[in-house]
């Protein structure tokens, strides 16, 4: 177990140093540095600046001083704000934190108890009309599902007022974000709660008399809740990869609309900091999973 | 009946059991035939197909599928109106044809028609904002994303098929060190690597002089090496697996006993055993490469304007959604059909070839 756990770790810190060393090199490779911009400046201006921010040296000593700041948290300057991109990163964050954990929840709950419901109703209505909205949902974008809310309950029907930070309104954006990742917590849940009833202790359960309730609850989703977990690393970077767009439609200013902005205005040092910060925390919940996926379920080898 | 036992070849014994061969006429042809109740043999992938046209799922998704495609290779020769074409009435710009409505046409059309008496080709989809034929464009965004799936789900398939039967079949270090590298690129955040990319492509590389490819963009080129580069991790694995237990069967052994190449029996007597998995996969990845570009494209990374993609055209009929709602639903729809259908094909060819969920 202590072997697996040192590998998985050693292998995420490779990971999020391979994304360091790609983001970095990448964004060297793009014509252009931080203090090109409309007004030319003299030369000598430019050298005083480039060696003010350590540019004048070759770029594997940036890459050795960027990833020393990194590790303080400093992911440097804003090329067109001109503000700590740190501090960016963690005001945006912040929002976006909250929408996505809203947005987890309520995937998660709502796939797990769909997908109970399907699996003990197997081939009857219940089950039908639920696999029939989940399969829609798998096909359809966060952008398509978030335009079409905004369109319908906010434009057309004016039930939920638009977006403001004076008055924050969650529901849309949190229901465009779970659809997707809800309807595949719903198929994995029917699929291994299927595969779980029809386990041998669930007959033997039931021939003792135990309640249905009690088999439902203890003995069957329990069990069938593993594979979910597993879901949870990836369930993160889609709910942190779909908030770039659904935070964009709605106009939230979290670290999603924030990132695509940068993209537009090629804000570089930004977009690298963003990659950055969200490959890291994608790595971690990808560890995280992983190992509790080992903790919960005993039976899986550990290699 | 009883005088039927009477036969003319005279019984050694009473009570013999012999029999009348004059009593027994031949069968005839027919008559065999109805005793021949063995089913035609079939190949593994007769006996898939089969079950695949069987699920009315399948058939639905493939119907689709073929429509999608022949509107796509025909509309653009039925309409006459180009993607990047400002509607002009007698050569002159026809301001008034922006944002029209389905099946609407503008006045100087309309006038068009009365003064001629001929009928000009509808705007089915009606115009976008800058007066170009909104059907044509859908169409076009359409073709860039079955281009796209089909594109990397082949990138996906010979890259991913190539690494992993080579990694299952050296085994030992050269297995270790090859998946060591498919761990690693498997867990890296895909979205935010393109996206990266692909700016980073854009600055650096010039494709506008390129035939095809200038005219898709830069960021579709990104798009494709990306995909070549991420993408086949999950392919790999899987074919690795397969391999590593395919190549334990004794006519592996037999075959390389006598004297075959590895290289032959991977193509030979490996590949083929696996080729339910290569189909599933590679059918599966389609929708996701789809996913992907209209994602990028609502991002403004996508292709090269003025070819519209689903997603930039969604992405453009955000700003004018209240007034004109049909130009985010036709695009949105489009994306929706061709991934749903391809989603629901994966799952059926998944049912039909996967001998592990044979019932």
């Amino acid at each position: 177990m202590a072997k697996y756990i040192i590998k998985r770790i050693i292998m995420a810190i490779i990971t999020i140093f391979l994304v360091c060393f790609i983001t970095f090199f990448a964004m060297n490779a793009v014509p252009g540095g931080p203090f090109n911009s409309e007004k030319a400046k003299s030369q000598a201006v430019m050298d005083v600046l480039n060696k003010r921010y350590g540019l004048d040296q070759p770029v594997g000593v940036q890459f050795i001083n960027y990833m020393k700041n990194i590790m303080h948290g400093d992911f440097g300057v804003s090329l067109t704000t001109g503000r700590d991109i740190s501090d960016t990163i963690s005001t945006r964050f912040a929002v976006s934190a909250k929408i996505g954990l809203m947005a987890v929840v309520v995937a998660l709950i709502l796939g797990i108890v769909l997908g109970a419901i399907a699996a003990l109703n197997r081939n009857k209505w219940p089950d039908h009309v639920i696999i029939f909205f989940v399969t829609l949902f798998t096909a359809m974008p966060s952008f398509v599902a978030g335009s079409f809310l905004l369109l319908v309950f906010c434009i057309q029907l004016g039930w939920v007022p638009v977006w403001s930070t004076s008055s924050p309104n969650y529901v849309l954006p949190v229901i465009a974000l779970s659809l997707s990742p809800m309807a595949y917590i719903t198929r994995l849940t029917k699929t291994s709660m299927l595969d779980v009833l029809g386990q041998d202790y669930i007959r033997t359960a039931k021939a003792k008399g135990v309640h249905r309730a009690k088999i439902i609850f203890v003995h069957a989703l329990r069990n069938a809740l593993i594979p979910v977990i597993t879901y949870v690393g990836p369930l993160t970077a889609q709910i942190l990869t779909g908030s770039l767009v659904v935070e964009n439609i709605f106009t939230i200013g979290g670290l999603g609309s924030a990132f695509v902005d940068s993209i537009t205005k090629r804000d570089y040092t930004l977009i690298m900091g963003v990659t950055i910060f969200l490959a890291v925390i994608m790595v971690i919940a990808n560890l995280i999973s992983d190992l509790l996926y080992k903790v919960v379920d005993p039976r899986i080898r550990l290699d | 009946m009883a005088a039927n036992y009477d036969s003319p070849i005279p019984r050694k014994n009473k009570l013999s059991l012999q029999l009348d061969p004059k009593k027994f006429e031949k069968a005839t042809d027919e008559e065999k035939r109805q005793q021949d109740v063995m089913a035609e043999s079939t190949t593994f992938f007769k006996d898939g197909m089969r079950r695949l046209m069987r699920n009315p799922l399948a058939i639905i998704s493939i119907v689709i599928l073929i429509l999608l495609l022949l509107m796509i290779i025909f509309a653009p020769m039925v309409v006459p109106y180009s993607y990047e074409e400002i509607i002009s009435v007698e050569g002159k710009r026809d301001r008034g044809a922006a944002n029209l409505k389905p099946f609407e046409y503008s006045e100087m059309e309309q006038q068009y028609m009365q003064k001629y008496g001929v009928k000009i080709f509808p705007h089915i989809m009606g115009t976008d904002e800058l007066c170009r034929d909104y059907f044509i464009r859908v169409v076009y965004g359409t073709r860039v994303s079955f281009l796209v799936g089909i594109f990397a789900a082949l990138m996906v398939l010979i890259i991913g098929v190539i690494y992993g039967s080579i990694s299952g079949y050296a085994g030992g270090k050269v297995d270790m060190v090859m998946m060591r590298i498919v761990d690693i690129i498997y867990s890296l955040p895909d979205t935010l690597i393109i996206i990266l990319l692909s700016i980073v492509l854009k600055e650096t590389i010039d494709f506008s002089n390129v035939p095809v490819v200038g005219k898709l963009g830069s960021n579709m080129v990104s798009m494709f090496i990306v995909f070549g580069l991420l993408y086949w991790v999950g392919m790999a694995r899987l074919v690795r697996g397969q391999i590593l237990t395919i190549k334990e069967n004794e006519y592996v052994l037999a075959a390389r006993s006598m004297g075959a190449s590895g290289g032959r029996i991977i193509r030979q007597h490996i590949l083929p055993n696996c080729l339910s998995v290569i189909i599933i996969t590679t059918a599966q990845e389609i929708p996701s490469a789809i996913f992907t570009e209209s994602y990028l494209s609502f991002i403004g990374l996508g292709v090269q304007l003025p070819m519209p993609s689903l997603g930039s055209l969604a992405n453009a009929a955000r700003s004018g959604m209240q007034s004109y709602p049909w130009k985010l639903v036709f695009p949105s729809v489009m994306i929706i059909l061709i991934v749903l259908a391809f989603n629901l094909l994966g799952d059926a060819l998944r049912d039909a070839f996967d001998p592990k969920l044979k019932q």
